[in-house]
């Protein structure tokens, strides 16, 4: 506590009343601004505890004059972004394929909604602009497995493919090497044959004990060529486009114990209309039919 | 004032106390609170203990230190609800001991990463993220595929997470083995796995054994997927 006050003959100030061992401090207080700018605060800060959430109580607390929440500024902000293109969306969800088509302005919005959700939820498996990684298939051609039009691949992305869903697309190549319904010589014929679909044979190759094995056991699927069946989503064999590579070993393996490919169902993320956009932007990539 | 204050500058210990009763009225204001206020863990339905193989996963996410690139909150904001979807609730991560809500986000947030990408998607990119996401500069943990997954001590687990309050009940610590291996076998039953924890996601186990890859991704995959927000009222939420 400062006890003795002094005024300091020199300066004609005064003490701050300490003494240590006869030293003495000259009071140098705070400027007069900057001490009104601190109770200003202080003021500030009392008008926030009454506009904003502040004081807790026992089981609940006080929520603010203005009743402010984050949560619901966030969901409004949402929701006002949506409706800056609500009308549009809503005529997508409503109107057919061929109609939105016919309308330059809806198509323009459906193209940009489905690229921009396209780069958020498609492009990790199918690559940025459709081109598809080993194991997820390419979009920008026109080799389909369940079909490349409008229709098929809505229903492609609404409800997935071996998803968790009722109306998923499913099938289910049968694994004929680990279950033994063929003989591993056998694959490796039937392997040969298969490469001189797409035409990577080696020359010299006797390939007709492979022909009569994948008529046999391959052809009620991928065809009696090779060109696939879309109904049971059977690829086309007799194409450069592969899911998970051309090499003979990636036809072996294949044969042996297939892969099979899950697309996750998209209908429990993206809305109908969300959908739709995305499915005229796939569409768009240069495979659509 | 009822003490000189030159009593508490000249006493080394009453100005301890001092100084801790100070902080402390800070930690009453804010923290006690939070245990007393109603909403401060919101009611929704659907959130559940994690399943054994989830949480062997989330004990190979922490080791591997994933929170450090990868949070799991998405904020109340209106870009982050755009991006990852719903924001979090405290309640999702009420189970989590400790919670991986991260900090930083080298990588994208993972709160609701769950169901958006197959597993097949995961395997490929947790063995070379490159191969899927070439501008990702996510090192390879192919490793994990090559490393079985060790659960000899799975019960005991449980039993930690119960002591600190997580509801595992007697049933699922004394199955804990048995549903940790139907969630890693395509062709097991999954029904008792299936009632104790809904939406637990089958993860095949490539091969016979089950590796920290598959605990992983079974875990990556029930990220944010256990609450349905169609059957939420989002007013209550709102607080």
């Amino acid at each position: 506590m400062p006890t003795k006050i002094e005024k300091d003959t020199i300066s004609g100030r005064e003490t701050t009343g300490h003494e240590w061992d006869g030293i003495r401090e000259l009071n140098t207080p705070l400027p007069k601004w900057w001490v009104y700018v601190f109770y200003a605060t202080i003021v500030w800060a009392i008008g926030m505890f009454l506009l904003y959430p502040s004081i807790p109580f026992v089981h609940s607390y006080f929520h603010g004059l203005l009743g402010y929440s984050s949560r619901a500024d966030a969901m409004a902000g949402v929701s006002e972004m949506n409706a800056l293109h609500a009308k549009q969306m809503e005529q997508i969800g409503k109107l057919s394929f061929a109609e939105i088509q016919k309308n330059h302005d809806l198509m323009e919005v459906a193209l940009t909604a489905g690229r921009i959700t396209f780069a958020d939820n498609c492009q990790p498996c199918h690559g940025p602009n459709g081109e598809g990684r080993i194991g997820f298939p390419a979009l920008d051609t026109d080799v389909w497995r369940w079909g490349g039009t409008l229709e098929a691949i809505q229903q492609t992305i609404t409800h997935g493919i071996r998803a968790n869903d009722p109306e998923t697309r499913n099938s289910q190549m049968p694994s004929f090497g680990a279950d033994g319904i063929l003989k591993p010589e056998q694959i490796q014929q039937v392997a040969d044959y298969v490469m001189t679909l797409y035409g990577k044979a080696k020359p010299g190759v006797d390939v007709s004990a492979g022909a009569k094995i994948f008529a046999e056991n391959c052809a009620m699927c991928h065809g009696d060529k090779g060109q696939g069946n879309r109904d049971v989503g059977a690829p086309p064999l007799a194409s450069r486009v592969h899911l998970y590579g051309d090499s003979r070993e990636t036809v072996v393996a294949q044969v042996t114990r297939p892969r099979h490919g899950v697309m996750p169902n998209w209908n429990k993320r993206l809305s109908p209309a969300t959908i739709k956009a995305v499915t005229l932007y796939v569409h768009s990539l240069g495979g659509g039919e | 004032m009822f003490i000189r204050h030159e009593t508490l500058e000249k006493n080394a210990f009453y100005l301890l106390v001092a100084a801790l009763v100070t902080v402390a009225i800070g930690g009453l204001v804010e923290i006690v609170p939070q245990f007393f206020i109603e909403n401060t863990i919101e009611k929704v339905k659907g959130v559940r203990p994690y399943s054994p193989l989830e949480l062997a996963g989330r004990n190979i996410y922490i080791r591997e230190g994933c929170y450090l690139c990868h949070s799991q909150q998405i904020r109340a904001l209106r870009d982050e609800v755009e991006r990852y979807g719903h924001y979090s609730l405290a309640a999702e991560s009420m189970y989590d001991h400790p919670f991986q809500w991260g900090s930083k986000r080298i990588g994208p947030d993972l709160a609701r990463v769950g169901g958006k990408y197959s597993n097949d998607w995961h395997y490929a990119h947790l063995r070379n993220p490159q191969s899927v996401v070439p501008e990702s500069l996510m090192p390879r943990y192919a490793f994990l595929e090559e490393t079985p997954l060790s659960y000899e001590r799975i019960a005991e687990d449980l039993r930690t997470n119960r002591a600190v309050g997580v509801p595992y009940t007697d049933e699922d610590i004394a199955n804990a083995r048995a549903d940790l291996e139907a969630q890693a076998d395509a062709n097991a039953n999954h029904d008792a796995l299936l009632k104790r924890y809904p939406k637990a996601v089958i993860v095949p186990a490539i091969g016979h054994t089950i590796t920290e890859m598959d605990a992983l991704i079974a875990y990556l995959q029930v990220l944010g997927t256990m609450v349905n927000f169609a059957d939420t009222s989002e007013e209550q939420l709102q607080r």
